[in-house]
């Protein structure tokens, strides 16, 4: 029993890391359509501002805090430049900037490598977030599986939260149900998709903070999360957020019952499998926003 | 709203006569010429190659023509169906994995098990599923129709239900991620991660002497230029002109009557058989068929090739994956430290700014030609691509 | 009416029939003798080397202080004077961390450099990939790394640890301090699971449990499930054969578990003082390693060798196993030249038994039969300021045992 409790909650948690992976792509992705497979090496710009800000700021806590809304900002820039030196010439090609990033994150890795040395670096994480809650029957939960929970959770509610209210989230809305019907009503498209862009790298560098206390920090971090973050937004549905927040968790938890009562490797077959099946039934995902447009 | 705009899609298409006139047939003297080519090319790889080259570059090239192959079916896929598949690496590994079985099993004589199986399986008899390979009639023609009918079945579920785009891109490469999981997994009957090696024979020729290479060369460069024949023919075919269509407005051929899903379905299973057979001929070439051929990276470099050649011509996609390949040797044999920098921006600068590829620079070069041919896409289709843009999130 | 129109399928028959007709000039004639070997060119006053490791790629992580320790070997050389007289020239190549583009790389350094002799490699899997070119060309390599053994090349010498070196000294020593149970976790390819298997092997002749064994897939980095399965089965120790980033996320999952190296120690055997500091001694405090050199062994050839490296990389990097393994290897290879006044790798092989060099990490022998080399086993305890101690040795070299043919309980394992 306390296995099973165990295991749902390190799927829960295994959501919670493919939610926060993925909420980023679910903006650039899912909002604006663009195939960006330098995600990965956003969110290694993410854990390698964590490992930079340690080097002056001594205190594990206090450098986590500062690292957050730091990479959130570094992450988000290098989005930006992505997005005005390349990605803006390719949105009528969506399939090609799947390569052109590709390229992209070859050369953001060797970068790394020669920056930060070809071996991963460590952090050090507060000592609170090593620990973890005792619950009674034997059961523990880890301080810094909840802490990347509520993570995630928080920049689910604060995105939708902008999505929904602020004048920009109409915008972002705007663009992406109608584009051509949104500029006509005045609406500078290519500053919002820079916008969103932003968003949605910060979004990234944020989760590579959050990644320093479950994994390691090298220059290919980024290469080994990046398919299941897009499975998530496909398998969700483009276009909103709601279906990548609960294909997360489904994903996790499916992950982690089959990981109990199989193996990693199968567990991962597994999840691949279902997917395809899926997919077989509902093709645009699991919520698939309505647009006039004529497919 | 740029899907209702009816000018630009048609634009790409050729118009399509109507009655049983094969349409797109070309003139003499553009049939003179490509047999020319043809020449040209059998010369360049037959003569003049294995004259200036090396053996150990004569072997790269092999390799590099064991690429070309994968590219060409992708060129029918991708760049004449606009199905872009990021998991042709599977397809590569099943062909491979099929004559490596086979050859190992030769190797091993009858009765007899590979090496690995002993050392890491600890198996006392051959896996049942091991066995029908021992044959080459079986193994060979299994190297493509097994990949043929892996993609048939996968093709007819996903394309029946409308799946594309982006969508179709990333569950293949789901695929090829599946695939090396379930490969590495299986250490015992499949070799892990060290994969299939010291493949010694090839059908009672030694493989380790420098005469039999060169001939594995010959097979593998004589494989190319057919395949290339067939793919002429292919694409000149009253389903080479409906694929094309399909590409460009699939609901259009729809609306005429066609089965979009089954147009698709063919060139997926094609290209599907030609990287089987490009992974058969690797393994002599180059001795070693692993998971860290079929998976992620590999699949996504096969289309780079593509990309960087010219998607929707004949001979671009061949020439840019043996260009991307020599340039991956060149760069790293140069600069072992740095090569990844240029090999990234080589892929950025040639997608970004030169979308019809490398043959687009050729074509550019014969302004006059161009507004005959159909390269001119790159120019014209914006609204198209406008139109494929927004069709993605449809209900 | 057909879709199809097959007028010109006639080119393409014609060109596989000329494909099949090429076929004819290749020979069936096995000759014994003529399988060529590629004599190195040490005609000038420089003799060329190879250099094989990935410097890109997920296996950068490890490899790329190889290379580094590779570099100043052959840089002590060149200073004392070369090798019977000429300088080494070393010649680098990036296998990219993929097998294939390993073995075509190795092939480019015998055929086209015509090097004398190749330092490199570090997975098992890319030691499989060049075996077959090395032997085929009857060429050297130098493999720097601790493996799963069950391979003994005669054109490979393995500087590194086979398993009677470092798996079987971690066994006992868990065995000496008690533990009756272990729990075996590793990365799914080949040496894991080999080691796993003589693990078990050991564990039934010597009374242990083994109560159970997970695989991670290469690179994978979540470990809530196989940290869970580990902590409800109570073992007494851990086993690890999980390899590079890996072992980030399951250490740090490890701690986050409420587990520690009081409660229920990890012996590791790919961890070295570079992972130790990608992983960090939060984490890692208390832990075992089993290996045959750590920074802090004593001995002058060491001091020597940990102040040449810093002095040439940087005070903060710190010296491992593999990469003393990979510096021996060069200063092997140039005793064994010397002794065969030649650099023929025949004459070279056959003059390769009994060398013995004053390593970093104490006296090491060539054993000619084997290519191995006997070197003495170490336990370490990884400490706070990320060095590990040694808390047991063997006391004299062990002798290799690649194929464990002196231990009864192996009988069945190969």
């Amino acid at each position: 029993m306390t296995v099973l409790f165990g295991q749902l909650f390190t799927g829960i948690s295994i959501g919670a890391v493919l939610l926060l992976i993925a909420l980023g792509l679910a903006l650039t992705f899912g909002q604006m359509n663009v195939i960006n497979m330098a995600h990965g090496e956003f969110i290694m710009a993410g854990a390698y501002t964590t490992y930079v800000l340690q080097q002056s700021i001594t205190g594990a806590g206090l450098s986590l805090a500062v690292a957050l809304p730091v990479a959130f900002v570094v992450a988000g820039t290098m989005g930006v430049l992505l997005e005005v030196l390349l990605i803006r010439r390719l949105y009528a090609r969506p399939l090609d900037t799947l390569l052109v990033t590709w390229g992209v994150s070859l050369i953001l890795q060797q970068l790394a490598r020669d920056i930060f040395g070809s071996p991963n670096v460590q952090t050090r994480a507060p000592e609170l977030l090593t620990g973890n809650v005792a619950l009674p029957g034997g059961l523990t939960i880890a301080n810094n599986r909840l802490f990347i929970l509520a993570l995630a959770l928080a920049a689910v509610a604060a995105l939708t939260l902008a999505l929904r209210l602020t004048p920009l989230g109409r915008r972002i809305r705007a663009v992406v149900q109608n584009r051509d019907l949104a500029a006509v009503s005045g609406i500078a498209t290519s500053r919002v998709d820079r916008t969103t862009f932003f968003l949605g790298s910060g979004l990234a560098g944020l989760a590579g903070v959050a990644l320093t206390l479950l994994g390691p920090i090298g220059p290919t971090m980024g290469t080994n999360l990046i398919i299941d973050a897009f499975l998530v937004v496909v398998v969700g549905g483009i276009g909103q957020l709601k279906g990548s927040v609960i294909v997360a968790f489904a994903l996790g938890v499916l992950q982690a019952t089959g990981e109990y009562l199989t193996t990693l490797s199968v567990a991962k077959v597994i999840v691949f499998v279902a997917i395809v099946a899926f997919l077989q039934w509902r093709p645009q995902g699991l919520f698939t926003l309505r647009t006039r447009s004529l497919a | 709203m740029t899907a209702v705009t009816p000018a630009p899609p048609s634009t790409a298409v050729r118009p399509a006569p109507a009655g049983p006139v094969p349409p797109g047939r070309p003139a003499g003297r553009s049939r003179l010429r490509t047999l020319a080519g043809f020449a040209f090319g059998a010369a360049l790889l037959f003569a003049v190659a294995p004259l200036v080259l090396s053996d150990f570059r004569l072997a790269l090239l092999a390799k590099y023509l064991c690429v070309a192959m994968v590219a060409v079916g992708i060129g029918i896929a991708w760049g004449r169906g606009g199905m872009l598949t990021l998991g042709q690496g599977v397809f590569f590994g099943l062909g491979g994995y099929a004559m490596a079985m086979h050859l190992k099993l030769a190797d091993a004589g009858p009765g007899g098990m590979p090496d690995f199986m002993q050392l890491y399986g600890q198996l006392d008899e051959l896996p049942l599923w091991w066995r029908p390979f021992a044959s080459p009639w079986f193994a060979l023609p299994a190297t493509v129709l097994l990949p043929m009918a892996v993609a048939f079945g996968l093709g007819s579920l996903v394309f029946r239900r409308r799946v594309r785009g982006a969508y179709f891109a990333i569950l293949s490469q789901a695929l090829a991620a599946a695939m090396v999981i379930l490969l590495i997994g299986q250490q015992g009957t499949t070799g892990g991660t060290n994969g299939l090696t010291d493949i010694k024979g090839f059908f009672g020729y030694d493989l380790d002497d420098p005469v039999n290479q060169r001939m594995v060369y010959f097979i593998i460069a004589g494989t190319l230029l057919a395949l290339l024949a067939l793919t002429r023919q292919l694409i000149h075919s009253r389903y080479g002109e409906l694929l094309v269509a399909v590409r460009d407005g699939e609901e259009r051929v729809r609306f005429l009557g066609y089965d979009p899903a089954s147009v698709k379905l063919v060139a997926y299973v094609v290209a599907a058989g030609m990287a089987g057979l490009a992974g058969a001929l690797f393994v002599p070439a180059v001795g070693i068929i692993s998971p860290a051929l079929i998976g992620i990276v590999p699949s996504i470099e096969f289309v780079i090739g593509v990309a960087v050649g010219g998607r929707a011509t004949l001979l671009g996609p061949v020439l840019g994956a043996v260009a991307v390949a020599w340039a991956r040797t060149a760069l790293s044999e140069r600069f072992p430290g740095t090569w990844t920098y240029l090999q990234g921006l080589l892929f950025v600068v040639v997608v970004a700014f030169l979308p019809g590829g490398l043959a687009s620079l050729w074509a550019l070069a014969r302004r006059r030609d161009v507004a005959a041919q159909p390269q001119r896409r790159g120019r014209l289709s914006l609204g198209r691509r406008r139109a494929e843009r927004t069709e993605v999130p449809a209900a | 009416m057909s879709l199809f129109r097959g007028r010109r399928i006639l080119a393409g028959a014609m060109t596989l029939v000329a494909a099949a007709a090429m076929t004819a000039c290749g020979s069936k004639t096995t000759d014994e003798g003529g399988a060529t070997g590629v004599t190195a060119d040490v005609s000038g006053d420089t003799v060329k080397v190879g250099l094989l490791n990935s410097l890109s790629g997920t296996m950068a992580i490890s490899e790329v202080t190889v290379r580094d320790s590779i570099m100043l070997a052959v840089e002590e050389i060149n200073a004392a004077g070369g090798v019977l007289g000429k300088k080494i020239q070393p010649v680098g190549e990036d296998g990219a961390s993929d097998w294939p583009t390993f073995a075509e790389k190795a092939e480019k350094l015998i055929s086209e450099d015509r090097v004398a002799a190749v330092f490199g490699c570090w997975t098992s899997a890319s030691r499989k990939a060049v075996k077959p070119v090395f032997e085929k060309n009857k060429a050297l390599l130098f493999y720097p790394v601790q493996y799963e053994g069950l391979e003994q090349s005669p054109y490979i010498f393995y500087t590194g640890a086979t398993t009677n070196q470092q798996i079987v000294p971690g066994l006992d020593y868990l065995k000496s301090q008690g533990a009756k149970s272990v729990y075996l976790v590793g990365s799914d390819y080949v040496f894991p699971r080999t080691a796993n298997k003589i693990i078990k092997a050991y564990a039934t002749a010597n009374g242990m449990t083994v109560l159970g064994e997970d695989y991670a897939p290469l690179g994978s980095t979540e470990f809530g499930t196989i940290v869970n399965k580990v902590k409800s089965s109570g073992a007494d120790a851990v086993f690890n054969t999980l390899n590079g980033d890996s072992n980030v996320a399951f250490f740090k999952e490890y701690k986050s578990a409420g587990l520690s190296a009081a409660a229920m120690p990890v012996v590791s055997v790919s961890i070295a003082e570079e992972e130790v500091k990608g992983i960090g001694t939060q984490y890692l405090e208390g832990q075992l390693t089993a290996w045959n050199y750590y920074q802090t062994t004593p001995g002058a050839a060491n001091s020597k060798f940990v102040a040449a490296y810093k002095a040439k990389y940087g005070a903060d990097k710190p010296t491992s196993d593999p990469m003393e393994a990979a510096y021996v290897g060069v200063h092997l290879w140039k005793a064994m030249v010397e002794k065969a006044g030649a650099f023929d790798v025949e004459k070279v092989r056959s003059a390769s038994d009994g060398i013995t060099f004053d390593a970093p990490e104490g006296l090491v022998t060539v054993d000619g039969k084997t290519q191995h080399i006997a070197k003495t086993a170490r336990i370490g305890k990884i400490g706070a300021d990320g060095l590990i101690t040694e808390v047991w040795n063997s006391g004299k070299p062990v002798a290799p045992d690649p194929y464990l043919k002196t231990y009864p309980w192996a009988s069945g394992l190969s």
